[in-house]
């Protein structure tokens, strides 16, 4: 089994973040893997209009706030709406990021209807590296709040420190996090 | 889904053991309906190259080398470090029509700065198939020689009958001098 399972995190109680730090309740995320996978399922948002999204802390920043390594990336979606109109594809400018140290956005305008959630995967390679930036790559779907489109988001880029990642928090960038579970796995 | 870890063709951290090339002769079979290739910062030696693959069918009627005929297509999406030049399209460069030269995958232009590589998985359907042209997806990021970061989409076929059993992955010019590559099973 080369997928092996770490651990998962379950929205209780609807934390503003979900973090993952290596060391702590059973978290690994070292140099133990060369890749790591973050799969989500059904994370809805407390707010309408929200992005689901990610940042980290390397370990030039242990417990720090998430906002000081930066980010290059790019974010594209293909696009559909309930009502067969708007069918599409383009390049998201609000949400890529040039050496930024905003959350990473994987979604934007998520729709909270009780029903309406995001689902996707993140991997990130190497994050233990002191040598190269740190590559990742997401992909998900999630109901947008305008007409109820299907989005699919494509989110790739780096962590542009080599000083490795060893923490990693989820947040929406307004509001907390209503419900959903992440599923964190090592791959080698 | 079930991963299984067949082997890890590649592993290096320095260029004392960089590599032109890395050539996967065993382990491609009938045993998985498809395969990964898990490559993780492959560092060139040479600034602003691609990183690639071709297949090869050796128990086939072409066993000339790495040259079978592939089919594809290719998008990226890249900008900038300074937040510039956010762009999606179709990369006319990376694409084959029944072309037998290297395949272009995960990223483009990759730089030979000292915290550049590229990333990314390679998944190749039915390689054993004697009936079925054998397809392949392929997604990565890379830091770009000029800054940029750099996801690419490929996707396409192996325009071939003939079952392939062996693969190669490079850059388009010198060496290897860093990089994992692990090779699983999906079951």
């Amino acid at each position: 089994m080369a997928l092996t399972f770490i651990k998962s995190a379950t929205a209780a109680g609807s934390p503003a973040t979900i973090s993952f730090v290596d060391g702590s309740s059973d978290v690994v995320f070292d140099n133990t893997y060369n890749e790591y996978q973050f799969h989500f399922v059904n994370i809805h948002a407390g707010t309408d209009n929200a992005a689901f999204g990610f940042q980290v802390n390397s370990t030039n920043d242990p417990g720090g706030g998430y906002d000081t390594s930066q980010i290059s990336s790019t974010f594209f979606k293909a696009e559909h709406s309930e009502g067969g109109s708007g069918g599409s594809s383009g390049y998201h400018t609000a949400s890529d990021q040039g050496n930024g140290v905003a959350l990473q956005r994987m979604s934007y305008s998520q729709q909270m209807d009780d029903d309406e959630a995001f689902s996707g995967v993140l991997t990130i390679y190497a994050p233990s590296s002191s040598t190269y930036v740190k590559h990742f790559v997401a992909k998900g779907n999630y109901v947008h709040h305008s007409s109820h489109y299907s989005q699919n988001t494509y989110v790739a880029g780096y962590i542009n420190d080599t000083y490795p990642i060893d923490e990693i928090r989820f947040a929406m960038d307004s509001g907390n996090i209503d419900s959903g579970t992440i599923h964190m796995y090592g791959v080698g | 889904m079930a991963l299984t870890l067949i082997s890890t063709p590649l592993n290096i951290t320095t260029s004392d053991t960089a590599v032109t090339s890395v050539d996967i002769t065993s382990g491609i079979d009938g045993t998985y309906q498809s395969y990964e290739f898990h490559c993780v910062n492959m560092y060139p030696e040479t600034n602003n190259v691609n990183f690639c693959f071709q297949v090869n069918a050796a128990t086939g009627s072409n066993t000339a080398g790495f040259d079978q005929v592939i089919t594809s297509s290719s998008a990226r999406a890249y900008l900038k470090e300074d937040g510039t030049g956010g762009t999606l399209g179709y990369d006319a460069n990376s694409d084959h029509h029944q072309e037998v030269s290297l395949q272009r995958i995960l990223s483009t232009g990759t730089g030979d700065d000292a915290d550049q590589s590229v990333s990314g998985i390679l998944r190749l359907y039915a390689p054993s198939s004697t009936t079925y042209v054998k397809h392949f997806l392929a997604e990565g990021n890379g830091a770009d020689h000029g800054d940029y970061t750099v996801n690419s989409w490929t996707a396409g076929y192996i325009n071939t009958t003939e079952a392939i059993d062996e693969i190669t992955f490079k850059f388009d010019s010198g060496d290897i001098e860093a990089g994992t590559i692990k090779m699983f099973g999906v079951s």
